[in-house]
């Protein structure tokens, strides 16, 4: 087994084929895609894939050290040209095509006018553990 | 016996360890896994007397506790095996337990997390997992906190409003998890009621009770938050209300007016009303008078202002949200409620989207989100 991270952003990629925002949609197209999206996790979780699934906030601000005896220098809140991050689901699946795959049912979930948001997803593979064998 | 009724005892059998001379730091850690051995043995088999069994079993864990500390130290000391005969234990034991564990000098996270163990009879598992923490980081939170009071003397005058504060943040936190917060809260706060001579006690108790009672109400089937004008309120508790109620009158008569009191006072009045439309928002706008005279709070002028606007008309409202700091969370929503009741409808959708990005909760924001949604779906027709 190996862990992938599925990452989601607000903004930094590529444009999705299907791409307005949400609260451009209908009602019943927001509901649609809370329950494609809840019966997703369950359906990993049933299968014993499911690590993990968390959402962030759009906001927040670098920080950085910035000397002895200095508070943390912040910059924010986020330019709009940053890459925005808006959440993740880790996976635990048995190989890199099974994890393509998951991002691909993901990917599909329906948005404006039922359609499919075709919405970009960055999959990144864990580290692994060192083997306990073999050297 | 039942997990709640066995975490009723844990205070008081810390209380009788304490007695007996054990600082509050081991006693509570003794108390704890005693606790952890009654929740395995005691469905196959359980004592006559839990309380005793409890205070036995605790009380030979703290010396077994105190032996290997030391052991480790590498001196005799000499131990009491017979517990010495101490006093029964009082209410005011169990209430001095609150002031410690919801101290000052702890920060809010430290306080919830000690109280829910030692005043609650949580074990560290079932509060981590509440908070969707890994048990060792709550562990070592506990146990930082105890070390922080350990130099708190036990007979130090408590501050209560600290206490109710801590309260109303577990509450407030809602469930996950075996073991439901909201409940809990309710259970200690009501063990409180009984010890400490306080009407604001006793406001807190029914304010919680209040809000519980629409709990049923507050989400459909699919999860997702309904308003309160939108609420079935058949589904509301009407056991629930009538204790709320019960309990508020009598604490509001002893005529020492506070911010619980006002705010189930509020609560109460929502709760009166069988329908939306029916409810009393002239009464509700001068209770948040009281709330705002009491506490100078900025969230309580923000539900004022809402209230404002059900009571004397969305231009009003606006005009009240307007004296109210900008910068406060739900500013944006009250804003989008008070134009959509204005009629307002394409600005209201925009700022129900501008709230929905600044929401704290996904609840929330999936519920703005919708709000948008539906609103430009109106006004795209119209």
């Amino acid at each position: 087994m190996a862990k992938y991270l599925l990452l989601k952003h607000y903004r930094g990629a590529p444009a999705a084929v299907n791409d307005v925002a949400m609260d451009r949609w209908t009602p019943e197209e927001i509901d649609a895609h809370m329950a494609y999206m809840d019966d997703f996790a369950t359906k990993l979780g049933e299968t014993g894939e499911f690590v993990d699934g968390q959402a962030l906030r759009p906001e927040g601000a670098w920080v950085r050290y910035d000397g002895e005896g200095r508070p943390p220098v912040t910059d924010g809140p986020f330019p709009e040209t940053k890459d925005l991050i808006a959440g993740w689901m880790i996976i635990d699946v048995d190989s890199w095509d099974r994890a393509v795959e998951l991002a691909g049912e993901l990917s599909a979930a329906p948005g404006a006018g039922g359609k499919p948001i075709h919405e970009w997803l960055e999959v990144r593979p864990f580290f692994d553990a060192p083997p306990t064998s073999g050297d | 016996m039942d997990e709640p009724r066995l975490r009723q005892l844990i205070p008081e059998v810390i209380g009788v360890l304490v007695r007996r001379g054990a600082d509050f730091a081991s006693a509570e850690d003794a108390v704890q896994e005693a606790l952890v051995t009654a929740i395995r043995t005691w469905p196959e088999d359980p004592p006559r007397d839990a309380k005793g069994w409890l205070v036995t079993v605790s009380w030979r864990k703290h010396l077994d506790l105190r032996r290997s500390e030391s052991a480790r130290q590498g001196r005799e000391v000499a131990l009491d095996l017979e517990p010495p005969p101490g006093p029964v234990p009082t209410v005011d034991d169990t209430l001095r337990l609150y002031f410690l564990c919801a101290h000052p000098s702890l920060t809010p996270a430290s306080a919830v997390a000690l109280t829910l163990r030692a005043v609650g009879g949580l074990t560290t598992r079932q509060i981590a997992e509440a908070y969707l923490v890994p048990e060792a980081t709550m562990a070592q939170r506990i146990s930082r906190a105890k070390r922080r009071i350990a130099q708190v003397p036990l007979d130090q005058p408590g501050d209560l409003p600290t206490v109710l504060r801590v309260l109303y943040l577990i509450y407030n936190e809602g469930h996950s998890g075996e073991v439901d917060l909201a409940t809990e809260a309710i259970r200690v706060t009501r063990q409180l009621v009984g010890g400490a001579d306080d009407p604001e006690v006793a406001g807190l108790l029914a304010l919680m009770l209040l809000h519980h009672a629409r709990r049923a109400a507050r989400t459909d089937a699919a999860g997702r938050l309904v308003p309160l004008a939108e609420q079935d309120r058949s589904r509301w508790d009407p056991a629930l209300v009538a204790e709320g109620v019960g309990i508020l009158q009598s604490a509001l008569a002893r005529d020492r007016l506070g911010e619980y009191q006002a705010q189930a006072a509020i609560a109460a009045l929502h709760a009166d009303a069988r329908r939306f439309e029916e409810t009393d928002w002239v009464q509700i706008v001068e209770w948040y008078d009281e709330l705002v005279a009491l506490t100078g709070s900025d969230v309580a002028r923000l539900n004022r202002a809402v209230a404002v606007g059900a009571a004397d008309g969305a231009l009003a409202g606006l005009a009240a949200l307007a004296e109210v700091d900008p910068a406060i969370p739900r500013h944006t929503a009250a804003s989008a409620y008070l134009h959509e009741l204005a009629g307002q409808l394409a600005e209201a959708a925009d700022l129900y989207a501008a709230a929905a990005r600044a929401a704290s909760n996904l609840a929330e924001r999936d519920h703005l989100t919708r709000r948008a949604a539906w609103l430009r779906q109106r006004t795209d027709q119209g």
